[in-house]
């Protein structure tokens, strides 16, 4: 590992050596086709669409253009850092573009060629996966992007969110970050990529992470102090919406659905259990995405005569 | 005439969708054109991931002008009644005639319908079909759906080539309007492909490379697939299905097989397969060995939708992520077998059955014991010990990593998994198969020991589901159990299992009390004291000394008189399901359905290899020349005492004050031999004899009724002569109640 800092930095990126520079290429391509970047939401989540640049975005008729990483958190996943592949933490990639352009597929081909991936040397394909999350109460119809036989994106046109459909539709990319980079890279485990172009691994960055977190998610965390955090995320989550707080009231609802996974991988959840702790869940993703639509249903509506909620 | 051809391009299909879609094109043209008066005849339908094409040659280019006309409802008829004439005829009310027929005012519809162009015809049709189009699941896109009502497709639509005889058919959909350009391949051509009819579209595409006919492709792939694996000496495992999707997933299709470690082979084949055909849609490949044996080998053929720079590249790719997926499978297989399977079993107590008869554990527990009871009764000749062990342990993989991962794995994990912790081959082959026969195809368990594992399993499910009165109903059957009592039926008749049926659903349906009852009272919750709701079984008489409340003995008397009593109806409806299963098992299988009727309706018969036994000796019977004219004969004699309301007082005495003419005596006689032999054989299920009996009665009832008159003067006779008949049907009546049979 190279700790030297250079004198005289370039502006070179390679994104086919460097972890980092992919994502910044990312970045160029998705700023110049004009998305607003932004940086991660500063809570725990499972996964990008969690986002409220996503979900509650995904709601109304206001145009939307966003992309950002979002560092994604999957106890269950852990393994302590011993499987080249699997973390319990590890990033995605989010595009989101609203409504949905009729070019999006160029668009999203486009950027893997920026990042280095070459559609004649390899075999991209667009295979059927269809979305659904019950804990937003969410669904869209699209594929799992295939590089080579990997899947390396999601590609998603979100059809409901929170219960309602939307409109317009948006279309959302989600990039596995470290699977695309080990592919590009040409290595076989996430902790030998290269972090940067000088000589920082991702596994210096993450193994020992990796480490702690899958003990402390499997072993350590204090599963009383889970149950509670959960109640309390529910019932601050019912008092942001009673003061008609919805940004907040849905961050309480992250906030459990993160609570809850912890208490899965702890494994004190019984399967009975799991489905009413979902439907807990669900009922707050779905109580505050329902609260933020009406608080802006009259100025939507007003903008955009040709909408309607439902 | 014309040729049209019809493109409708749109983001990737899904592979699985694109058959039913072509059939969906087809039928929705053909709908239009017939309904706008142009015949189709010549048509073809192609599709590739990104297109649906249709073909219709021979189209005129206007259609005829028609004139016809069609009666419709009287004048007076319903409103519903003329809207619907006028509606099926295209024309309006006030354009009704009204003529007289057989002195009644009646409508008729004149159509005079002009010449049309065939191609405003298309015009107007294709919107229609795309508005109309039904796929499984459809999806809305763009700056149109800001509004719920804009077009619906199964990805985003988006291109439209319509073209008549080369010219383009105009028309708009959704701000899409069509024309003439399409795409090539998404990587091997840029720009748009202008095609210029019907003719040149599928080379034009070809040289885009675009494959557009999928049986072409399939072509290609079920070919390459196999030159790929004899060109390293191996065999492709052949699977039509996988060739189909890898059609639908390619324009351009290009077979590469590949190899993978060989220590990957350690894994159960199946998984390998599995997760190569599911995850990747890989094809495998198998070896022959000197000795003629074949054996899964270390290659994988995937499909390319590219003629790669270097396809070793893209093999590389696809080679590193199948290792990631055996990696996996190794991994689960591995750690699987870090506990027993009697361990795992602990895990099906937190996996609920269904809410009301308790947990997964509880289910095995109910198909231990009649397991091991099959066995002890003799029913099914295997050791009850073996029986019970593979029961206990039959469900355990269901709870496994690799079941969890691969569900279509069940049964045959568990398989592995006791064979490699050294249970006996009986217990392990019964664990692999006891969910056989999965198919109208699939085998039968004929080892003891599967036999009772597998039958009580399913005797467990269809009674459990009887009694809390989830019974199929319709086309409705969410927990297969019809499937199940076929399964049950095909095990008794290929086994030769002698047990009365209702014996089996008496001791099955009995083991649901518990778990039911417990759910009804626990559903009831604890009563308001904090007590404990019910002691079981020996609870009712008891209450001082639980103290529980009288609420809750009351909640708990009725409760279990509910339960008896829905396992009483279960064992009715039960036998109901099996017989009517049955008959239709049996019609698809050549047998009269009014066969099976006359062995039952001698009342009793709920032993199924018996049954069956007597339904084939009597269909054999019914088909030979003695068996169709003894029906006769018994029909006409059975006719006659139904016409005389003839009740014999005595059907048993045959001694007689006259001298019976030759024929009556010759009846008599053999009658008099036949019917005790008729009857041994049946007792002692000889029921090919038992019809042998019966035919030596054809030419003596015949003689009988040729010669001899019934309804005679002397009362003696007529007396005597009824009896005689009586005793006839009686005699064939004991083996099949020939009443019922049709012909």
């Amino acid at each position: 590992m190279d700790t030297q800092l250079q004198a005289t930095p370039t502006l070179a990126r390679d994104p086919a050596r460097s972890f980092q520079d992919m994502i910044l290429t990312l970045h160029d391509f998705w700023a110049a086709a004009g998305c607003v970047i932004l940086q991660p939401y500063d809570m725990r989540m499972g996964a990008g669409t969690f986002h409220t640049a996503t979900t509650l975005r995904a709601l109304g008729p206001e145009p939307w253009n966003a992309a950002f990483v979002q560092p994604c958190r999957r106890p269950t996943d852990g393994r302590y850092g011993e499987n080249p592949n699997r973390l319990q933490h590890y990033y995605q990639y989010q595009v989101i573009l609203k409504p949905s352009p009729s070019d999006i597929q160029e668009l999203y081909l486009k950027s893997l060629a920026a990042i280095g991936v070459d559609p004649l040397k390899h075999d991209i394909r667009f295979v059927e996966d269809d979305w659904e999350s019950p804990t937003l109460g969410a669904w869209g119809l699209g594929w799992e992007v295939w590089c080579d036989g990997m899947e390396v994106t999601q590609f998603t046109y979100f059809q409901q969110m929170g219960g309602f459909d939307c409109k317009p539709v948006a279309g959302e990319l989600t990039y596995g970050l470290e699977r695309l980079a080990m592919y590009i890279q040409g290595v076989d485990s996430v902790y030998d990529l290269a972090f940067n172009q000088h000589g920082v691994s991702y596994g210096d960055v993450f193994l020992e992470n990796e480490r702690q977190m899958s003990k402390w998610n499997f072993e350590v965390a204090d599963t009383d102090a889970l149950f509670d955090l959960f109640v309390k995320a529910e019932a601050e989550c019912q008092n942001a919406l009673s003061h008609n707080v919805p940004i907040a009231a849905y961050e309480q609802a992250i906030e459990a659905s993160h609570i809850f996974n912890l208490l899965q991988a702890r494994g004190v959840i019984s399967v009975q259990e799991r489905a009413s702790y979902m439907g807990r869940v669900r009922d707050l993703a779905r109580g505050s995405c329902e609260t933020y639509a009406k608080l802006n249903e009259e100025k939507w509506a007003k903008d955009y005569p040709e909408w309607s909620l439902v | 005439m014309a040729d049209f051809l019809l493109e409708l391009r749109s983001e990737e299909i899904p592979a699985r969708m694109q058959k039913g879609a072509r059939a969906e094109l087809e039928k929705l043209l053909r709908r239009e054109m017939d309904a706008a008066g142009v015949s189709v005849s010549d048509l073809t339908v192609w599709s590739t991931p990104r297109r649906l094409a249709l073909i219709a040659g021979g189209l005129p280019l206007e259609t005829d002008a028609v004139h016809d006309e069609a009666k419709g409802p009287p004048v007076g008829a319903p409103d519903q009644a003329v809207d619907g004439f006028c509606r099926k005829n295209g024309v309006s009310r006030d354009q009704l005639e009204v003529r007289e027929v057989k002195g009644r005012e009646t409508y008729f519809a004149v159509i005079e319908r002009p010449g049309q162009a065939v191609a405003d015809l298309l015009a107007a049709a294709i919107p229609v079909i795309i508005r109309d189009f039904s796929w499984p699941k459809s999806m809305r896109w763009g700056d149109a759906s800001i509004s719920s009502e804009s077009t619906k497709w199964v990805r985003p639509l988006s291109g439209i080539i319509a073209l008549l005889d080369g010219e383009v058919v105009p028309c708009v959909t959704d701000g899409l309007a069509s024309g003439r350009d399409t795409m090539g391949h998404r990587f091997h051509s840029t720009g748009p492909i202008t095609i210029a009819g019907a003719d040149d579209y599928a080379e034009t595409l070809r040289a885009a490379s675009v494959l557009v006919d999928h049986e072409e492709r399939a072509g290609i792939i079920r070919e390459g697939a196999r030159k790929a694996a004899k060109a390293v000496g191996l065999t492709v495992v052949e699977d039509e299905g996988l060739v189909v999707e890898n059609a639908g997933l390619t324009e351009w299709p290009v077979p590469l097989l590949g190899r993978f470690e060989d220590d990957f082979l350690d894994v159960p084949p199946e998984t390998i397969q599995l997760t190569a055909r599911v995850n990747q849609k890989y094809f495998v490949c198998e070896q022959r060995a000197p000795d003629g044996t074949t054996s899964l080998a270390n290659a994988f053929i995937c499909t390319a939708n590219i003629a790669a720079d270097d396809p070793a590249v893209v093999v590389d790719g696809n080679r590193k992520v199948l290792a990631a997926r055996l990696a996996d499978a190794r991994f689960f297989w591995e750690l699987d077998q870090k506990k027993t399977l009697a361990e795992h079993a602990k895990g099906l107590e937190r996996i609920t059955f269904h809410e009301k008869l308790g947990t997964v554990a509880d289910k095995v527990d109910r198909v231990a014991k009649l397991a091991r009871w099959l066995c002890e009764e003799g029913i099914v000749k295997g050791d009850p010990d073996l029986a019970e062990q593979a029961a206990r342990l039959c469900k355990a993989d269901l709870v496994t990593e690799m079941v969890g991962e691969f569900p279509e794995l069940q049964g045959l994990m568990g398989g592995y998994y006791a064979a490699k912790e050294g249970l006996p081959v009986e217990v392990s082959n019964a664990i692999r198969d006891h969910y056989k026969p999965v198919g109208q195809g699939d085998d039968v368990p004929t080892a003891p020991v599967t036999v009772a594992v597998s039958l009580a399993d399913k005797l467990d499910t269809l009674a459990s589901f009887f009694v809390i009165d989830e019974k199929p109903t319709g086309s409705k059957d969410p927990f297969a159990l019809r499937r199940a009592v076929i399964a049950v039926l095909r095990q008794i008749e290929d086994t030769d299992l002698r047990v009365r049926w209702s014996a089996l659903f008496e001791i099955a349906t009995e083991k649901t009390y518990q778990p039911y009852l417990a759910y009804l009272l626990t559903s009831i919750g604890p009563g308001a004291d904090g007590l404990e709701v019910y002691r079981w079984p020996e609870f009712p008489d008891q209450d001082e000394e639980y103290g529980v409340t009288a609420d809750v003995v009351f909640a708990f008397r009725s409760d279990a008189k509910f339960v008896s009593d829905a396992i009483a109806r279960a064992n009715v409806d039960l036998a109901v399901f099996l017989i009517d299963r049955l008959k239709v098992q049996q019609r698809e299988a050549g047998v009269r359905h009014y066969l099976i009727d006359a062995v039952f309706a001698l009342g009793g018969e709920d032993d199924l290899v018996r049954l069956l036994a007597r339904v084939k000796a009597l269909q054999s019977f019914i088909e030979t020349d003695n068996g169709k004219n003894l029906l006769a004969g018994y029909k006409r004699a059975a006719n006659i005492l139904k016409k005389e309301e003839w009740t014999a007082s005595d059907q048993g005495d045959a001694s007689l004050n006259y001298v019976p003419e030759n024929a009556e005596q010759a009846l008599i006689d053999a009658l008099a031999a036949a019917a005790p032999k008729a009857a041994s054989a049946v007792t002692e299920e000889r029921f090919e004899d038992a019809m042998a009996a019966l035919a030596t009665l054809r030419a003596p009832i015949d003689a009988f009724f040729e010669d001899v008159t019934v309804n005679d003067s002397d009362p003696a006779k007529r007396e005597a002569r009824l009896n005689l008949l009586a005793r006839f049907t009686k005699a064939v009546g004991n083996v099949a109640d020939f009443s019922r049979i049709e012909g």
